[in-house]
């Protein structure tokens, strides 16, 4: 089930710097956000506070809301750990876990809730990595470790882990960087694929990328070195693209930038 | 330009690399000297220990006696008896060590690695630990002797001489599992908390799985330690020629005190036990260092 996320007021802190300040923005359901931007302008840094990843970095902190379809993730009665579970992440560097096997991986986060079904969490296994593309390419070696895998698949091991939990929403944090153009397409046809049954919000240094895969496009900035990180401006991809509002943005999409 | 093609020895210009100079040439001489000379400094008296060992302790071993007699009831200078009561004795000190130890010691570490952060507790506690690896085994003995048999009125025992070697090797896991722990990436801790697994759950299945066969194996080469100490056999446990299974109570040998006691025998036999008792001891450190090998190989994470 796609969930809605809106931000509103969010001020993310790590100690006493303040990283990025006042952002408001709504992600519809089914539908993908890319957010765009310097190195250092937060944008990852949001992404993290919108599953309560943010938080296990030592004295980070957070201030407004996030909403998933009107209910608050950072309520104090919320579980960050339910949160979670219902908001995935897909993070820069594969990450398979090294002491599983590529089933394994793909189940973990179920086996380690407590399902103990065989039956079931084969069939999830089955269902994730067709869902992820994977299944084709691994189907003969799932007892297989996953770190033997190539990076681009190593990759889509994670997203098949991060959806057989069945999230409302995917974040993907530079899913990319670390791969080849095939591997990345391969990630990207996924995406497209995935927003027919989630919300995805994708931060991407790929400006080709955001304009690919994403329907809404937020372009994150900082005024200077030692500055909290701003959003100055979030709209359709194709707007943002062409003719968008702001001219720092049109400096950065079009490479004058600083 | 009238370069012959066919022959590329013959350039128009001068070559651009030259051979190594002669400066650099007797630097590289005498830095591998150096390092050929300490590797052999380093290498000789451990070839020249096991040698003895081996050759003095071998025949002795070799006697089905050795292993399954005890001293009882011999004479000093009567040949024959074995090793069987300071094997167990030894074995036997050295595993109950390792029980109380290893949770202590898995545990401080997790505490420091996942949870301290830079808290006070954390920082002392990592001084403490710090300090009690210094400690000599004679310190950590006279220390279980004041508490144990002068506070506490209890008497010489075999556990005393485990809980001796406690503080010997706690420490040692300590710093071995926290190293270990360190070296898990943060990346799998988050993979973990992003799918939704709470914390104790991501370092129990996540973090020490992965650091599995490292904590293993400096697991086995604390206790590899602890079992050839004999600061605290000789201040805690007194030597009995006899087999004794009684852990609480009662003289227990152990292959160093077997050791200390022989060097009191001036006969051909003490020498042969010495010596017996020494290889005994090197084969069972080196038994359970292969152990730790093949385990820890068998645990440590696989692309293939």
């Amino acid at each position: 089930m796609a969930k809605r996320l809106d931000i509103k007021d969010l001020n993310l802190f790590y100690g006493k710097f303040h990283a990025v300040e006042n952002v408001s923005l709504a992600v519809p359901p089914k539908n993908v956000t890319a957010f765009i931007g310097p190195s250092g302008c937060g944008k990852s840094t949001v992404l993290r506070s919108l599953n309560r990843m943010h938080e296990v970095a030592p004295g980070a902190r957070v201030e407004g809301k996030v909403l998933l379809d009107g209910e608050d993730i950072y309520a104090s009665t919320v579980d960050p750990v339910e949160v979670r579970r219902t908001i995935g992440m897909v993070f820069q560097r594969p990450n398979p876990f090294p002491t599983m096997s590529i089933r394994d991986n793909v189940v973990a986060g179920l086996r380690l809730s407590g399902v103990k079904d065989k039956k079931k969490l084969d069939e999830v296994a089955e269902r994730s990595l067709r869902g992820a593309n994977l299944w084709n390419e691994v189907k003969d070696r799932l007892d297989k470790p996953g770190g033997g895998l190539s990076g681009g698949q190593q990759q889509r091991l994670c997203i098949a882990r991060a959806i057989a939990v069945q999230p409302d929403v995917l974040l993907m944090d530079e899913p990319c960087s670390a791969l080849d153009p095939i591997s990345t397409l391969a990630i990207e046809d996924l995406i497209t694929e995935l927003k027919k049954e989630y919300t995805i919000v994708i931060v991407t240094h790929n400006m080709q990328q955001a304009a690919r895969v994403s329907d809404q496009t937020a372009f994150f900035n900082l005024l200077g070195v030692g500055q909290p990180g701003q959003l100055i401006e979030v709209d359709d991809t194709e707007k943002i693209f062409s003719n968008p509002g702001q001219k720092a943005t049109e400096d950065y999409i079009s490479g004058r930038f600083g | 330009m009238s370069t012959n093609l066919a022959d590329p020895t013959r350039l128009a210009t001068p070559p651009t690399f030259q051979s190594v100079s002669v400066s650099r040439r007797i630097k590289n001489g005498i830095a591998t000297g150096l390092v050929w000379g300490a590797f052999l400094i380093a290498i000789i008296p451990l070839v020249w220990v096991l040698y003895t060992v081996i050759q003095r302790g071998f025949p002795v071993i070799l006697d089905g006696d050795w292993w399954q007699k005890s001293m009882s009831g011999l004479l000093a200078r009567q040949q024959g008896g074995g090793a069987y009561h300071a094997i167990y004795g030894t074995l036997v000190q050295g595993l109950v060590c390792a029980v109380i130890s290893v949770p202590i010691g898995i545990m401080v570490a997790i505490y420091l690695v996942e949870y301290g952060g830079r808290s006070r507790l954390a920082k002392s506690t990592t001084f403490m630990v710090d300090i009690l690896t210094g400690v000599p085994s004679i310190v950590a003995a006279l220390f279980v002797y004041t508490v144990w048999i002068t506070t506490f009125g209890l008497g010489r025992s075999a556990l005393a001489v485990s809980i001796a070697l406690v503080l010997l090797m706690v420490p040692v896991i300590v710093r071995t599992t926290e190293e270990m722990l360190k070296i898990v990436p943060d990346e799998l801790r988050e993979a973990s908390y992003a799918l939704g697994i709470p914390k104790w759950k991501t370092i129990v299945k996540i973090v020490i799985p992965t650091a599995l066969s490292g904590i293993l194996t400096g697991i086995m080469l604390a206790l590899a330690r602890v079992m050839g100490e004999t600061a605290p056999v000789l201040v805690l446990a007194a030597y009995a020629p006899f087999i004794n299974y009684n852990l609480f109570d009662g003289p227990m040998a152990s292959l160093p005190l077997m050791m200390v006691n022989e060097r009191n025998n001036p006969t051909q036999a003490g020498f042969e036990r010495i010596w017996g008792a020494a290889i005994t001891l090197v084969v069972l450190i080196t038994l359970f260092n292969l152990l730790a090998t093949v385990i820890s190989r068998a645990l440590a994470p696989k692309t293939k």
